[in-house]
Order: structure tokens, then C-alpha cells, then sequence
């Protein structure tokens, strides 16, 4: 956490100077500094209790370099990182693109496209363990859904979903976007609304319409949004348990694992927590230099979401 | 749009071409341009029937699994052969025994929920309160540390947290749920806070404090109310987060007297003969409440969005 440390310290310009009027100077009287202190206490202390000491924790639990060596040695381990990435790229990637696309759809005033976000955002509201055993009953027999379907339409057996390695990793990746991509239209569409709408008008007048506006107007106006939103995206990504837990839950013999479900199987379901740890460590190498990334990115612009 | 680019088309005095050759291309044009809105209406409304499939398939498949009776189950049908009811009166009635403490658990998932909101919200107002408004000396680490807690994947916190949560005492506990999620709610609380606190004109707390006020009472009694619709956006937010949350409260809550509704729900895929149609009919009276919650204010929570200040 060292690393991070030193980009803290590179915030500190851009969060003391703000556009506010100047610090009170009620703040230099005794009383008021122990209000402030007051204040801060449970916070601090929420912080000190619930990231920084499970981090430090954590740490200590992966600090044996053998830990690693047998991480390596695990031929599933390979898969599963091979998994992670393929889950992480795809699915960051894919679902921002579109994303951006629909947001633009979305920005249509008629009444039947208002419905219809309202019916597009229930992905993300729903919660995720009940959506993903819903799309996981879908895939897993040759009797759900979607097999169901299958057969309506074309009359034959559809395919087994969650044998093939590949399906049920694609499965995922599909499952992950139709969960989050909701999210993402909406900070875009946010960010579309935003946009001055004399700056369309211009481009209207010099004849940059459709194609031409989107590539040469929104997306340079949006750019900065697009790129925090997928280094933030990525970074969760990364981290995401519930989507391969529930949807494929690693089917077919463990093949579709990402590094948060094998961690915790390796914790606990096999009772090594300190290998866990080391798989959950071992996406470190990835993690913090998008985190550095993100976090110089945040106070540079100052986006937030 | 189309309708302007014609507008100033035609209103466009011809410069080059003679006035005739600029007759014709109108001519050719104008049909052409009402061809291609019906084509662009058609496209939207061919995207719009495909979102809407895309968006509810999963829960179509909810639905139909739910109304089935347990014997139909993947009888392979697009639509129940005998729809029934009687998976929810199971349900309700806590008639199973995965389920026979259904209504305590949906307490406790109220419980932990409304917990974590309250905490949340006090925790990261008073925070955001000492950073914005006092403007305290090494307000920006704190803001840094929230940011920080921000982008870490909670899943990679989970094991040593389980193990923190046992050196607490809090093991089995609906308090380490609530701490573990309080924790991963408040930053955004943080920036929601100072983001929509900057709109808080700063004159009102030094009029107040030339008035004899402490910071508690400018705190309560300026700050708090004029944040209201921070602390709805907010407060949602964590509330769903709360609920919907999976992977903390299956560690840290073992026993059925404990369990929140997604632990006791996820027990259902622990045997491969559980009555799905149970689970499922569990899961839609489960996913209700953040539904109900998000329609209800779904205006503040895209305020939400807009307030964190997606101004790039």
C-alpha cells in the first residue's frame, strides 16, 4: 500500500484548492477542533477497523513466497487467470461499448423509450444472486429456458450449455453485462444530458449529423467519463464473486473459476485460507496500477461517480 | 434533427450551383429523408422490442419456474401446463423447511439493511461535513482513503475479513454484516456528500456561526436538512446494497436463526433435488423490496448519478 501512499499525496493540491471561499477560522478555537475531531472519529475508525486491518491481514496471511509457488503449480490456477482475464476484457469492453451506444437511445424523449429504461434498469436493481440462479436455471438442464426455446424454433435439441467450457464462460461474460450495463447507460446518459445543447446545435449547422456527430462530438466530449468508467468497471470486475458463483458456478469440473470464486473455494471449501488469499494477492501486480491509474485520473479531472 | 438539417438546407441561399440543379436535389431529397426517418423510427422500435426481451428474459424464466407445480419442472414448455400459486402459499406460509424461518430472515435482511443505511448516512455526512464545511486540515487523506476503499473489490476483503470478524467476537453476528457493508457504502456516501454539499451556499454557516451556533447544531440543523436530497439518493443506495449483497452475509451468517434471506435462499442450490419452484417463488418475493424501493425513487437515485457529478 506504500505505492498508493505516494498518489495520495499527488491529490493534495486539487482537494485543498477547491473553488470554496476560504477555511473558517473558527476552525483555529479549541471547542471546534474537538467537534471536528468528533466528527471524523467514527469514520476514521470504521476505516482503521474494516479496510486497514483485513488488509494488513491479509498481506500477513499471503507473506509465505511457498504459498505462490504452489498457487503456480495448479493447473487450475492457470485456467482460472486465463478465465479471469477473458471475463475482465470481454466483459468490461463489450458492455461499455454498448453502453455508450444505448445511452444514446436512451436519450430519446419519447414516452415508449422512457418505459422502457424504466424496464432496462431492473437487472440492476434486482439482486444479483437472484438473477444470475435465474439465468443459471435457464442454461443448466437441457429442459430451461432457453433449450425451450430453442426447440419452439427450430424443432431440435438445443445445446447443453454448461458443458462446454467455452459456453459456460461466454455464459458468464453475457450474464455479467446484462447485470451491470444497465448502470453504466445510466452514468452515460448522465453524461450525455450534460452535454450543452448548443454544442449539438452547432455541429447540426456545419453538418455533422448521426455517424460523424457521434464520432467526432459526443464520444471526444465523453471520453474522459468513458475512460474512468471502464478503469472503475475493470477494476470490479476483477473482483467480482457473484456472477461466476451463481451462473456457471464454475462448471464444467471447475473450468470457468475467475480468482474471486477460486480464492474462496480454495478458503472455504478447502480449508486454505492462506492460499486463498495468495490467489486473491497474486491479481495485485494488475490491481494497483489501475487503482493508481484511476485515482490520479479522478483527482486530475475531477469525475467522480 | 432532421428536421433542422432540413430546415437550414432549404434555407440556404444557393452559393455555387444555379438555383435549378439545387430545385432538382431538393426534389430528389425530401422523400428520401422521410424514407429514412420511418427507417430510423422502424430500427428503434426493432432495438427497443430487443432490449426489452434481453432485459426480462431472466425473469420471465423466474416467473415460469415459480408457477410451476414440482412434478412440471422442465416439462421443456415456453408457459406452465398447470400455473399454480402454490409455491408462494409454501412460501408465505413457511411450509418448508429450507424456508421455516422465512419471515424472521426477512427481518434480518430488513434489519442489517436499515442498519447499514442509518450508519451510512451519519457516518459519511458527519465525515463529509468535517471535510467540506470545516474544512479540517487533512480533510484530503480521508477523502483519499474513502477513494481508495472505493475502487477495492470487497470479494478480495473476504477472507481476512471472516477471520477479523472472529478476533471482534462477531461471528454469526448481524452486526458484522452491518460493519462490513457500512464500510463498503460509505465512501460513495463521501462523494455523493461533498459533490451536492459544494450547492450549499458556505455564508449560511457563517451567518450561523456569527449567531452563537456550535458545528454540531450547523451540522443538524443547516447541513442535514439541506442535504435532504443527497441523503435519499444515498440512503437508497445503501439500503439496496445491503440487501442485495451476497457474498459477506453467506460468510459471516451460519446459523438459520441468523441467516438473512439471500444465505437462506442460496441453501436451495445445496441439493440437487431442492423444489426450484420454492426457490424461485423465495427469490421474487425477495427481489421485491429493492424493486419496490427502486421505483419509488428512482428520480433521486439518477440524481445520484448526475449529483456524484459526471462532468468530465
Amino acid at each position: 500500500m506504500s505505492g498508493s501512499r505516494l498518489a495520495l499525496g499527488s491529490g493534495r493540491s486539487a482537494a485543498v484548492s477547491g473553488i470554496w471561499p476560504p477555511p473558517w477560522r473558527w476552525m483555529l478555537r479549541g471547542s471546534d477542533t474537538a467537534w471536528a475531531i468528533a466528527f471524523v472519529v467514527p469514520y476514521v475508525a470504521v476505516f482503521a477497523a474494516f479496510v486497514i486491518y483485513p488488509i494488513g491481514f491479509g498481506l500477513w496471511m499471503g507473506r509465505d513466497p511457498a504459498l505462490y509457488g504452489l498457487l503456480f503449480s495448479d493447473p487450475l490456477y492457470l485456467t482460472t487467470a486465463i478465465n479471469t482475464l477473458l471475463f475482465v476484457a470481454i466483459g468490461v469492453n463489450v458492455q461499455m461499448f454498448l453502453a455508450f451506444l444505448l445511452s444514446g437511445f436512451f436519450l430519446s424523449r419519447s414516452w415508449w423509450v422512457r418505459s422502457l429504461l424504466a424496464i432496462y434498469l431492473v437487472p440492476w436493481a434486482l439482486p444479483g444472486l437472484v438473477a444470475f440462479t435465474s439465468i443459471h436455471f435457464m442454461l443448466v438442464t437441457q429442459w430451461g429456458l432457453l433449450d425451450s426455446l430453442w426447440r419452439a424454433v427450430t424443432g431440435g435439441d438445443g445445446p447443453l450449455f454448461l458443458v462446454s467450457a467455452w459456453i459456460a464462460m461466454a455464459a458468464n461474460i453475457v450474464s455479467y453485462i446484462w447485470k451491470w450495463m444497465p448502470f453504466w447507460t445510466l452514468v452515460f446518459l448522465a453524461a450525455r444530458m450534460a452535454i450543452p445543447r448548443d454544442i449539438h446545435e452547432a455541429a447540426d449547422i456545419d453538418g455533422a449529423t448521426g455517424y460523424r456527430r457521434l464520432v467526432h462530438v459526443t464520444f471526444p466530449l465523453l471520453a474522459n467519463v468513458y475512460l474512468i468508467s471502464t478503469l472503475l468497471s475493470t477494476i470490479w470486475t476483477l473482483g467480482d464473486f457473484t456472477t461466476v458463483y451463481f451462473v456457471s458456478s464454475g462448471a464444467p469440473a471447475k473450468l470457468t473459476e475467475v480468482l474471486a470464486t477460486y480464492g474462496f473455494h480454495e478458503a472455504f471449501d478447502f480449508g486454505y485460507p492462506n492460499l486463498g488469499v495468495a490467489a486473491m494477492l497474486s491479481a495485485l501486480p494488475v490491481l494497483i496500477p489501475l487503482v493508481l491509474l484511476l485515482m490520479r485520473r479522478v483527482r486530475v479531472t475531477g469525475v467522480q461517480l | 434533427m432532421s428536421v433542422t438539417y432540413d430546415r437550414v438546407v432549404r434555407a440556404k441561399p444557393p452559393v455555387t450551383v444555379g438555383s435549378g440543379s439545387v430545385q432538382a436535389v431538393r426534389r430528389r431529397r425530401r422523400p428520401n429523408y422521410r424514407l429514412r426517418r420511418y427507417g430510423m423510427e422502424a430500427l428503434a422500435v426493432v432495438i427497443g422490442v430487443l432490449i426489452a426481451v434481453w432485459s426480462l428474459l431472466p425473469i420471465y424464466n423466474m416467473i415460469i419456474i415459480s408457477l410451476d407445480s414440482h412434478d412440471d419442472i422442465f416439462s421443456g414448455a415456453v408457459w406452465p401446463a398447470n400455473p399454480s400459486l402454490e409455491s408462494y402459499r409454501v412460501v408465505v406460509t413457511e411450509d418448508f423447511w429450507y424456508l421455516a424461518r422465512f419471515w424472521h430472515q426477512f427481518g434480518n435482511s430488513f434489519y442489517v439493511g436499515l442498519s447499514v443505511m442509518f450508519l451510512t448516512l451519519a457516518i459519511g455526512s458527519l465525515a463529509s461535513f468535517t471535510i467540506g464545511r470545516m474544512r479540517i486540515r487533512n480533510g484530503w487523506m480521508l477523502s483519499n482513503a474513502a477513494l481508495m476503499t472505493y475502487v477495492i473489490p470487497a470479494s478480495f476483503l473476504a477472507i481476512p475479513m471472516y477471520r477479523i470478524m472472529q478476533i471482534y467476537g462477531l461471528s454469526n453476528s448481524l452486526w458484522s454484516v452491518i460493519l462490513a457493508l457500512t464500510t463498503f457504502a460509505t465512501p460513495y456516501a463521501i462523494f455523493i456528500f461533498s459533490q451536492y454539499g459544494k450547492s450549499i451556499p458556505m455564508e449560511l454557516d457563517e451567518s450561523a456561526r456569527i449567531d452563537g451556533a456550535n458545528p454540531w447544531q450547523i451540522y443538524f440543523r443547516i447541513y442535514l436538512p439541506l442535504m435532504a436530497p443527497a441523503l435519499v439518493a444515498v440512503g437508497t443506495y445503501a439500503l439496496l446494497l445491503a440487501w442485495n449483497e451476497y457474498l459477506y452475509n453467506f460468510l459471516l451468517l451460519s446459523t438459520p436463526d441468523s441467516m438473512t434471506v439471500a444465505v437462506a435462499l442460496a441453501q436451495f442450490l445445496n441439493s440437487d433435488e431442492s423444489p426450484w419452484n420454492f426457490m424461485m417463488a423465495t427469490a421474487i418475493i425477495y427481489a421485491l423490496p429493492p424493486i419496490i424501493l427502486y421505483y419509488g425513487f428512482r428520480r433521486y437515485m439518477a440524481a445520484g448519478l448526475t449529483m456524484g457529478g459526471v462532468k468530465g
